[in-house]
């Protein structure tokens, strides 16, 4: 069996990440409930004339993916798996309406062709002419961790050498109205908001994309490899601790060989309980959480994955994503868990390579 | 390593289960009609596979309560998963490590486009909010079959449902999961009517694949879910194999965002990729159901890489979307369903309302019932964004 390293990354957020050295320039933000993505400029990935058609989230998937593939030094990649909870809701918002407004008259297709889920995967295809394996993963917090599962199977397999991997999702100002109408949303009363210790309901809402190359050989550009993933879709919280102690039995690891845990905790004081086990199982175990900088949405917890590989690859845990004092000498081991509402549950493990 | 097939389920417009589905196809009888369940500027002009149960229909046939938040992308879900997991003779979901991956191309806009406004208003529809997510959908179908393992979705239009067989299978070869309940679900929305409108490849008639005269698709909604299980379950507990997912493959022709390429090189690719995993030749295969969705750009597209892949030995080919209409994201799934009826029954389904023969090449499609020995299927899926699927199906 082939082993999954992670060999390039590229992440957009809300965050400067795309352009400066890991977490090097942080802002906290406790004032609003919705924050957008720091898009770098694309002159440098996308034509101008084709950049003022495109989707947010085209955007940002094919200049994550540049970057990721650059920094492995890859340039074709055998399969693109993208995991996107929306896909490109904006387009799908304004097709819709303007369906609605206009009474199914004066349509034009463009909105239409953006809106579908997999517009990201087929853009970025379309751009580097790759004709592989291509999917797009839909499901809530786990879209990502599919897309994960699925490259990792096939790199194990040996199906292939390498492929980009990235989870993507995109604001869309009518379906944050209605994420706001059911308190899924953070209100204006509740502020400052903050991710540890809140007292609120909701979350921040946000966006991003963050892209992987994945391959079979370890090169100098390794972040770390990817040991294990497992999904669940259903848990109730005094559940957690028996699912994640099934998990690392399976895959013939202790607590005490976790030598960093990322949660990721969200601020929503109804479902945070979740993480409970940062006082429990995890206590002595330096603890990182990563919401507080990139706010929730879909595939937020692609995002922690490229903190959790930039720890292992840096061998340090940077101040602002610590939960907890605890420090190690070493990150060989670090588990990755998310969940969104007590739906979608992932457990990742990435190693030391 | 090939993964056995222990139970289906279905719903479409021609047919509320496997029996009723069958006897369609082979009696001749279209699904195809007026659109009644809701109202759109283009009735008189489109003719849809819609099935013909209202939404409240379902929820009781469901035993859902009045207040329920299920759209109808989910119902119908929910009632092919559950006959799959009931032909499987499967009583407990989560005895075992199973999983649910269904696939969706607009997941619950069918509530979205209905209660758009009224959202801001009245606060007894809010609970359908959450209900458009893609995710969503999938997570009431697994919730109303009492599945809680790994639950996902697939979205890669037309051929989605493909896919989630895909990687049902793989979960299985690779050992993550003993079963997988594996399919799709689509319903018919204003959003997909008007989109494929605007694009001009909605037909006003009743679709025509692979004919010259072609005048675009018919849009439907089904649902059909496979339960895949592993070699070792299936001795374990003695299961009655219905067929076996014996290859499959995946490409993307990266040629336009919408249109197929002239040559059909995704298409090519994933025939390609599907027949070797299998370890099957071109001459083994006893039939194509086709993606013929009687678009003019796909019926040549996919008409020149059949010919590609199969050169001057094309098997019999039918697309079965004269009777269903296209039901996006589902179709792949409804057709693994009649590919595996195929073998079972040793049969050829009729490519309805063809008559002129394409010009640009000379492949008919068999379009009365035949009956001959059918050990294995080629079943294609293309969607936009360049998604290219086959997947292979076996008797043994």
């Amino acid at each position: 069996m082939k082993t999954c390293y992670i060999n390039g990354t590229g992440c957009i957020s809300t965050q400067n990440t795309f352009e400066t050295d890991f977490l090097s320039e942080v802002t906290i933000n406790n004032t609003e409930n919705v924050i957008y993505a720091n898009q770098p400029s694309y002159k440098e990935f996308i034509a101008p004339a084709a950049s003022r058609r495109m989707a947010k989230g085209v955007k940002m998937g094919i200049a994550a993916s540049s970057k990721a593939l650059k920094d492995a030094n890859l340039t074709m990649p055998e399969a693109i798996i993208i995991g996107t909870g929306m896909g490109c809701v904006e387009d799908s918002e304004k097709f819709l309406k303007s369906i609605l407004d206009n009474k199914e008259e004066f349509l034009t297709p463009t909105s239409f062709i953006q809106s579908t889920h997999n517009t990201v995967g087929g853009q970025i295809a379309l751009g580097l002419q790759c004709k592989g394996y291509n999917f797009t993963y839909v499901n809530g917090a786990v879209s990502f961790e599919t897309a994960l599962l699925d490259a990792k199977m096939q790199i194990e397999n040996d199906e292939v050498e390498s492929i980009l991997v990235g989870g993507i999702d995109e604001t869309g100002t009518y379906t944050l109205s209605l994420h706001k109408l059911i308190n899924l949303v953070k209100s204006e009363e509740d502020k400052p908001y903050s991710v540890l210790n809140s007292n609120s309901k909701g979350i921040v809402h946000s966006e991003g994309a963050g892209f992987f190359v994945l391959e079979n050989e370890k090169k100098e550009s390794s972040y770390a490899l990817v040991e294990a993933v497992s999904l669940q879709s259903s848990l109730e919280t005094e559940e957690v601790s028996d699912f994640i102690a099934n998990f690392l039995e399976a895959n013939n690891l202790k607590i005490s060989d976790i030598d960093a845990i990322v949660l990721g905790n969200n601020g929503d004081v109804e479902f945070d309980d979740y993480y409970d086990i940062s006082n429990s199982l995890f206590k002595n175990t330096p603890q990182v959480y990563y919401k507080h900088l990139s706010g929730e949405y879909n595939t937020a917890s692609a995002f922690g994955f490229w903190i959790a590989a930039n720890i292992i690859k840096n061998q340090d845990i940077p101040e602002v994503v610590s939960m907890n004092a605890l420090k190690k000498e070493a990150y060989s081991t670090i588990l990755l868990y998310n969940q969104y509402r007590g739906k979608d549950h992932s457990l990742i493990v990435l190693k030391k390579c | 390593m090939k993964v056995a097939i222990t139970g289906m389920g279905i719903i479409s417009s021609i047919g509320n289960n496997v029996e009723e589905n069958y006897a369609a196809l082979i009696s001749g009888k279209t699904g195809i009609s007026s659109i009644e369940n809701f109202d759109t500027a283009h009735a008189a002009v489109i003719k849809v596979g819609e099935i013909k149960k209202s939404n409240q229909q379902l929820a009781q046939q469901l035993g859902l309560s009045a207040d329920n938040d299920f759209s109808r992308t989910s119902m119908l879900g929910a009632i092919a998963a559950q006959q799959a997991l009931e032909n499987a003779e499967i009583k407990d979901c989560n005895e075992y490590r199973t999983g649910l991956v269904s696939a969706t191309s607009v997941g619950g806009m069918d509530m979205t486009e209905k209660f758009y406004y009224d959202y801001f208003e009245d606060e007894s529809c809010r609970r359908y909010i959450t209900s458009h997510d893609c995710g969503e959908v999938t997570h009431k179908i697994a919730e109303h079959i009492g599945l809680k393992g790994l639950v996902t979705t697939v979205s890669t239009a037309c051929s989605s449902a493909a896919n989630a067989i895909m990687i049902g299978a793989r979960l299985i070869q690779s050992g993550q999961l003993d079963r997988v309940i594996v399919g799709g679900t689509d319903a018919l929305a204003k959003f997909t009517i008007n989109g494929f409108k605007t694009l001009m490849i909605l037909s006003d008639t009743y679709n025509t694949p692979f004919d010259n005269n072609r005048k675009g698709l018919n849009l439907g909604e089904a649902a059909a879910f496979l339960v895949l299980e592993s070699d070792a379950m299936v001795q374990k507990e003695n299961k009655k194999v219905l067929a076996y997912v014996s290859g499959f493959g995946n490409a993307n022709d990266a040629y336009h965002q919408t249109a197929s390429s002239e040559n059909g090189e995704g298409a090519f690719l994933a025939m390609q990729k599907a027949l070797k995993m299998s370890g099957l030749n071109v001459s083994d295969i006893d039939y194509i159901n086709a993606h013929g969705t009687a678009t003019p750009n796909n019926d040549l597209s996919e008409g020149r890489a059949i010919l590609r892949v199969f050169g001057e030995n094309v098997p019999e080919f039918s697309s079965t979307k004269g009777f269903t209409g296209h039901t996006l994201a589902a179709a792949a799934a409804i057709e693994a369903v009649y590919s595996v009826l195929a073998l079972q029954n040793n049969v050829v389904f009729p490519n309805l309302n063809f008559k002129t023969p394409m010009e640009e090449f000379d492949l008919i499609p068999q379009t009365t019932l035949k009956e001959k020995s059918i050990s294995h299927v080629l079943s294609n899926s293309f969607g936009f964004g360049g998604n290219c699927s086959t997947v292979l199906f076996s008797k043994n």
